[in-house]
């Protein structure tokens, strides 16, 4: 019984973070809204810095509640996706070499969305945090909570149902569709 | 200043949706709003892309236009407010939407209490036949400080 070396930590980390690259840069939706992506482990964190196209109600002002709801929907579609990625690239079964943007995973697809909004969004930094509570080979089930200054006091929370990319990748994994005459 | 004729109500409720700069920011535009109905458009664009590999754009997208037409709906309730805001939003996906299409919300404000509207909305893009999405929401009624319950009325003239 040999076990395989331990991998340099700058390789580890060098790994994750073009993983989570790859699945958060290519996305033009989440580029426009600003939000970014920090990484602790395997545990990310959104970060939506205040912009004034995000306000909603400019007399209080507020951020617009379809900006909160794109937020927390953003989060939790890369966290389901990101531990997706991390149970295949900790298993070692797909290389990083394979994260290109060309061949990037399917992305899950949300089913359903509901965001419950506690608190006006104030004009300040935004973060949220998801946790996948069900994530089955056809579905997932993942709540986020978002909050501004304090950790405690959510400004809105949601769940999503999230239908899951099928399994196979692979481009040259054609139809077994043989046409029987 | 007292009641509001329902054409102030409704020219508020213009004028509301043009100061929103996230509206302004997706190109959102109000092609119909009366009597607690609204409908919104958003036009494609690339910066609104959720999956790169087919270009159809965020849900995200769609509940930003989806919340803007159900609050533009609630504005323009006879029997509702000065203001409002969103308690609770539902949306279902359908289909994705057709890249490169604009979308169109269509949203009802079907009842009014003192304190909360009921709305839901539909999304569309150019096929009007297939809805890309379905929306239910709760929204605050603001009302005037000494307003004894909006009268159904909706006010004199």
């Amino acid at each position: 019984m040999s076990r395989k070396p331990l991998e340099p930590v700058q390789v580890v980390r060098q790994r994750r973070d073009d993983a989570l690259a790859a699945l958060v840069n290519g996305v033009p939706y989440i580029r426009y809204l600003g939000i970014r992506f920090d990484r602790r482990g395997d545990e990310l964190t959104a970060v939506m810095p205040f912009d004034e196209k995000l306000i909603g109600n400019p007399f209080l002002p507020a951020l617009h509640g379809g900006v909160t709801a794109a937020f927390l929907e953003v989060t939790a579609i890369i966290v389901l996706s990101w531990s997706l990625a991390w149970e295949r690239m900790e298993n070692g079964s797909r290389g990083i070499d394979q994260w290109d943007p060309a061949h990037l995973p399917r992305i899950p697809k949300t089913i359903d969305f509901s965001v419950d909004y506690l608190r006006s969004g104030l004009p300040r930094d935004a973060y949220a945090r998801a946790r996948v509570n069900r994530s089955g080979r056809r579905y997932a089930s993942v709540h986020v909570e978002a909050w501004q200054d304090n950790r405690a006091r959510l400004f809105a929370q949601g769940t999503g149902h999230f239908l899951m990319p099928s399994q196979k990748t692979e481009p040259q994994a054609a139809p077994k569709t043989a046409a029987p005459q | 200043m007292a009641e509001l004729s329902d054409q102030m109500k409704d020219q508020l409720a213009r004028h509301f949706m043009e100061a929103i700069p996230h509206a302004r920011s997706l190109g959102m535009a109000l092609t119909l709003i009366e009597n607690g109905v609204a409908e919104t458009t958003m036009p494609y664009d690339k910066k609104l892309i959720g999956d790169p590999s087919t270009g159809v754009i965020h849900g995200g997208a769609v509940s930003a236009l989806m919340d803007t037409c159900c609050g533009a709906a609630v504005m323009s309730h006879p029997d509702s407010p000065l203001g409002t805001a969103t308690i609770d939003l539902r949306i279902d996906y359908m289909r994705p939407a057709t890249a490169g299409q604009a979308l169109l919300a269509h949203a009802e404000c079907y009842h009014v209490t003192r304190s909360i509207a009921f709305v839901r909305a539909t999304a569309y893009d150019e096929d009007r036949s297939r809805p890309v999405a379905t929306v239910t929401g709760a929204f605050t009624v603001e009302r005037p400080p000494n307003d004894a319950k909006a009268d159904p009325a909706g006010g004199q003239a």
